[in-house]
């Protein structure tokens, strides 16, 4: 119970740093505060002026965070400035498809991964691991919006296309592991003794690399995250990646607060599942 | 059997006109947005996205029709306007409802005037009727009639109408209740909006049927005109508005009978170089922008009718005037093209002290001629643009670098820092009246990218544009202002403090499933008669 | 496989050879424009055709092969580096200072750094060569892109720190520092290799990405980014098969990579 509390904690600590450096980012970055709409030849000087005033808002952070916090507190997320509308609404209507997005993009990097990294070992063949290296090769150096379209033309989902994002990742990571695990000498013991290969990878191979697997797979959710963005951007998925583009490109300090804490949330939670499941004992210890 | 016969034929007749009648109605129409709509309210309407679905759903008072480019009436049966421009009395139709079944009458003609030019709403459609000091008043005269006043002339008045969707003073529904062929159904955030025919609407065709033919419209958020194009060629949408000349080749290649090519555009792309003093610029720099030859000289340096030619596939033309030949009336055709000179421009250079030493420009104090142009990141025919201008302008040794830049820091470096050497931009315009860029041309204005907000005109040339200008928007003399539009176009044509490069083509695609639609060249190009547009029974298919 | 290894540095051997002596075999300048001949398809004088801009593709491959694999290796040499010292003094030392580090890192992770290259895209002078440009682009890509890999690696130190042979190591007296010198980090190496490996093509085309947002190369310097962006449109697939040399050369050169390092990761 400690633990978890003092985890917890931790999170919270890390969330709202998190918000806080996420927003001067976008605070300091060139373009906040200014808005298309100042280009437009049909408003006169009072309508840019009262345009730029809106802007001018947001502009002292230390203000904006701290209003900010107070609001949190009563469950309002603050309104989008490019999309006009709550926070909250936007998040929870967009939420659930990234979710189902990095899903399957988790599951079929991983599932491809995985299998892919753990032919070679136990085949022992270089052929196989060439030919592996090679399509994670090929997946790894074509950019995503080639992908995207491959997909769209064969009439496939387009979320799909993070799950050959991740997999190249995956796959590499875990076939270096697995092969650094399979060359050390128990397991060339336990091959000598006969042990069968299925045998030799589940019990003597995955155990030593299971720990970076672990903090692999705690990793990986976040770069899942990170390549929804231009995924959902490219096959007009409306996710929080979509929503994370559009913030970018309008300096939405309100909906990029939002969006870096909850991946910063996510983030946390899966890399101290990986943590707790590798080292319970070593992560309660101060 | 006579009776018999023309029994026969009577229930023939109707028959093939229930037929007929059916095969022109109903259907979903389908077609893609670019963003999300940021607003349902009319009078606050900035973005594309929200543009069409005001175009789609508001009732107008007068409709400007693309094709022909007369004003029509719409709500008002008929408008006069008078004292030179300062008031518009309108008679409207009797009758019509709002789609949630509201009467229509003159008190929301006021009230929409009202919520338009209210000064806290800073709605731009409502800046472009603020003619000076004072409020605007309106007059209901009875339940069909009403009088709009306004503190000072302005030209064009009847045609800004074509802008302002009317709303419902007294609706329960506020802007969603509308006047127009459709009304806003499901808005799916991020995905798709549904429209539905709004079954309220007043319009009806020469046969006496209910308009619009078609039942709903779907319309995708679809940022990517790559899968955009995918989709009208799989047929799961109908028409594509605005094509680029790239798609538009592509697609004229697979299926020729798809695209429409309407001719030059309103649109333009320019460079202009930062003549503002108190610019984050070395002195010897703002004395080349500043200079009158070193533009002139830049201009002839550069070939637009490669720019045309290549970077838009011959879908463009190269522009003379800030005014597009398009705008027949407007247009100044007394004005000579641009030449591409470069031995002319090297001499022009000259009469400035410049010279060239080892293949590099230098000025009379010996600064190697060396500057930047910002542009939109993301937009392909502007990198290209300033990556040939970049290769131009090296055949007269000077040194360009072409910096792209993310949208927002744009517009901070052209707008407030006013930390930029030139920059390369388009204007998109949607207004023939030449006085919609009041805020362009007058020297106090903020949109005089090159040198804005200025307290009294910087240069002599600038005074006149601003005395010509104002004049303009003073009368209603045709003639009058046609002589001042005309020669604030020769000033800049000799000024170039806007390097015109080139006036883009409208282009679009319709699928052969859709009648009726005949692009033109005003936006919306393809759905401007919506209400007109019929689906076909025979679907697009692969080619 | 010492052949296939020898293959692999003889191939990168000549890439590189072949971009460094660009001046001289290239048939053309990279920016030169042919506007009588735009997308060319292969000839004498232009052997892999030209662009839409009628630049020639052989010219703008060398140069942009130039700058992409000279870049790109070295930020991911930056990246593997700066994870190997994070991951790896967080997993040796672990307790309090393990947790910070890894928070730290998980922050690092969930940070919007978009903005962070726009910031320093705009306190560069307008007028700096497309060449510096791109240099502060890669580095900062270096700089940021460590995060993901050091939490594996500190995952593996932790283990490592813990295993006999580190034991044995500290029982006979060798100090922290010389632990994770000569016993820790040679043990990282498989992890390494995979982060130097995905790091130089997810770094080429973050760089094409970046583009969008004017951070890329500018114009008229080629990358591999910047020619694999003609890719990335419908129109790639009506492309002419020489349009896809720059990435069957990408593809092509990272295999080589991993040939090239997998034979020393097999043997350590």
């Amino acid at each position: 119970m400690r633990i978890l509390i003092r985890h917890a904690a931790r999170i919270v600590v890390v969330v709202l740093l998190g918000g806080i450096l996420g927003a001067t980012l976008v605070r300091v970055a060139p373009g906040f505060g200014v808005d298309e709409q100042e280009l437009d030849s049909r408003l006169n000087h009072e309508s840019i002026q009262a345009l730029r005033q809106s802007r001018a808002s947001d502009g002292n952070l230390a203000e904006y965070y701290v209003h900010y916090l107070n609001r949190l507190l009563h469950g309002d997320l603050g309104t989008s400035r490019t999309l006009q509308q709550p926070v909250r609404q936007l998040l929870a209507e967009r939420f659930p498809e990234t979710l189902k997005s990095v899903g399957l993009g988790l599951a079929l990097g991983w599932t491809l991964g995985l299998a892919l990294a753990i032919a070679p070992v136990m085949s022992r063949s270089w052929c196989v691991d060439l030919l592996t290296s090679l399509l994670a090769g090929v997946l790894l150096c074509l950019p995503a919006a080639v992908l995207a379209l491959l997909f769209v033309i064969a009439h496939a989902p387009g979320r799909l296309v993070l799950g050959l994002i991740v997999f190249p990742k995956v796959f590499r990571y875990a076939r270096n592991l697995l092969a650094h695990s399979a060359s050390l000498p128990h397991v060339l013991t336990a091959r000598a003794k006969g042990a069968g290969g299925f045998r030799v990878l589940l019990w003597h191979i995955l155990p030593v690399a299971g720990p970076q697997l672990l903090a692999l797979a705690g990793v990986s959710v976040s770069l899942t995250f990170a390549a929804a963005i231009p995924v959902e951007v490219l096959c007009d998925l409306p996710g929080i990646g979509q929503l994370a583009w559009k913030a970018a490109m309008g300096r939405d300090l309100a909906l990029l607060v939002n969006l870096t804490m909850i991946v910063t949330i996510v983030t946390l939670l899966a890399n101290y599942a990986a943590d707790l499941i590798t080292n319970p004992l070593a992560s309660g210890k101060a | 059997m006579r009776q018999r016969l023309v029994r026969f034929v009577l229930l023939l007749s109707v028959a093939l006109t229930t037929v007929i009648a059916s095969a022109q109605s109903g259907g979903q129409l389908r077609f893609c947005l670019r963003s999300e709509p940021k607003t349902f309210n009319p009078v606050l309407v900035a973005d594309d996205a929200s543009e069409t679905v005001r175009y789609l759903t508001g009732g107008v008072l007068i409709r400007l029709n693309r094709l022909t480019q007369q004003l029509e009436p719409e709500l008002a049966t008929s408008w006069k306007v008078g004292d030179n421009g300062r008031t518009i009395s309108f008679k409207l139709r009797q009758n019509v409802r709002f789609s949630d079944g509201t009467p229509f009458s003159a008190e929301d003609v006021a009230y929409t005037m009202d919520r338009l030019m209210d000064p806290g709403l800073h709605s731009p459609t409502g800046d472009a009727f603020r003619s000076g000091e004072g409020k605007v008043i309106t007059q209901v005269a009875g339940k069909n009639q009403i009088t709009v006043t306004f503190p000072a002339p302005i030209v064009g008045l009847d045609k800004l109408f074509d802008q302002v969707a009317i709303m419902s003073a007294n609706s329960p529904q506020k802007e969603m209740a509308v006047l127009g062929p459709y009304y806003v159904v499901e808005n799916k955030a991020g995905s798709y909006l549904l429209l539905k025919r709004n079954p309220n609407y007043w319009k009806q065709d020469a046969a006496g049927r209910q308009l619009p033919y078609i039942d709903s419209i779907r319309l995708d958020i679809q940022q990517n005109r790559d899968m955009e194009m995918l989709r009208l060629v799989r047929g799961e949408i109908d028409f594509i508005n605005s094509l680029d000349a790239e798609y538009y080749d592509k697609l004229a290649a697979e299926a020729p009978n798809l695209v429409y090519d309407a001719g030059v555009s309103l649109d333009s792309e320019q460079i202009w170089f930062n003549q503002i003093p108190t610019a984050p610029l070395p002195p010897y720099k703002k004395a080349w922008f500043t200079s009158t030859n070193f533009r002139r000289a830049i201009s002839e340096s550069i070939n637009r009718e490669d720019l045309a030619r290549v970077v838009f596939r011959g879908h463009a033309r190269p522009a003379v005037s800030w005014v597009s030949p398009a705008n027949r009336l407007w247009f100044n055709s007394k004005l000579p093209p641009h030449p591409f000179d470069q031995k002319s421009a090297l001499q022009i250079l000259a009469q400035d002290g410049f010279r060239m030493q080892s293949g590099t420009l230098h000025d009379r104090e010996g600064h190697v001629v060396e500057f930047s142009v910002i542009t939109n990141a993301g937009n392909k025919y502007r990198e290209r643009m300033a990556t040939m201008i970049q290769q131009d302008l090296a055949g007269i040794g000077i040194r360009l670098n072409v910096v792209t830049l993310d949208f927002p820091s744009l517009i901070e470096r052209i707008a407030r820092s006013f930390d930029y050497e030139a920059c390369l931009l388009g204007l998109v315009n949607d207004d023939l009246d030449p006085n919609s860029q009041m805020n362009v041309w007058l020297s106090s204005a903020e949109n005089h990218q090159w040198n804005p907000s200025q307290k009294t005109p910087a240069t002599a040339w600038e005074a006149e544009i601003d005395a010509l200008m104002r004049a303009q928007a003073s009368t209603l003399n045709m003639k009058k202002r046609k002589q001042a539009i005309d020669r604030v176009q020769e000033i800049v044509w000799q000024q170039e403090p806007f390097i015109y490069l080139v006036n883009k083509n409208a282009m679009s695609a319709v699928s052969t499933a859709l009648h009726n639609a005949h692009p033109v060249v005003l936006r919306p190009q393809v759905y401007w008669n919506i209400d007109e547009l019929t689906l076909g029974t025979e679907v697009a298919g692969n080619r | 496989m010492k052949w296939a290894r020898m293959a692999a540095l003889g191939f990168l051997v000549l890439v590189s050879a072949a971009c460094l002596l660009a001046d001289y075999v290239a048939p053309a300048s990279y920016a030169q424009q042919f506007r009588d001949a735009l997308d060319a398809a292969p000839s004498r004088q232009h052997p892999l055709g030209t662009d839409d801009l009628g630049r020639d593709r052989l010219s703008r491959l060398l140069y942009g092969t130039r700058v992409s694999l000279l870049l790109a290796p070295a930020a991911a040499l930056l990246s593997s580096l700066l994870a190997a010292l994070i991951g790896g003094t967080a997993g040796f030392v672990g307790g309090w200072v393990e947790r910070c580090m890894m928070a730290a890192t998980d922050l690092f992770l969930s940070l919007p750094w978009l903005f962070l290259l726009v910031t320093v895209r705009a306190l560069l002078p307008l007028n700096v060569s497309p060449f510096t440009s791109v240099v502060i682009t890669f580095a900062l890509l270096g700089c940021l892109g460590w995060a993901a890999a050091a939490r594996v690696i500190c995952a593996d130190a932790r283990t490592l720190s813990s295993s006999d042979f580190v034991l044995l190591a500290r029982a006979t007296g060798n100090g922290s520092f010389r632990l994770l010198w000569r016993h820790i980090l040679p043990n990282l190496k498989p992890i390494l290799y995979a982060q130097f490996w995905i790091s130089i093509p997810v770094f080429i085309l973050t760089e094409a990405n970046l583009g969008i947002l004017g951070l890329g190369v500018a114009e008229p310097l080629p990358s591999w980014g910047s020619l694999l962006r003609e890719l990335e449109s419908f129109s790639a697939f009506s492309a002419q098969p020489w349009q896809f040399v720059p990435l069957i050369l990408l593809v092509v050169v990272v295999s080589c990579f991993h040939v090239g390092l997998q034979k020393r990761e097999l043997s350590s």
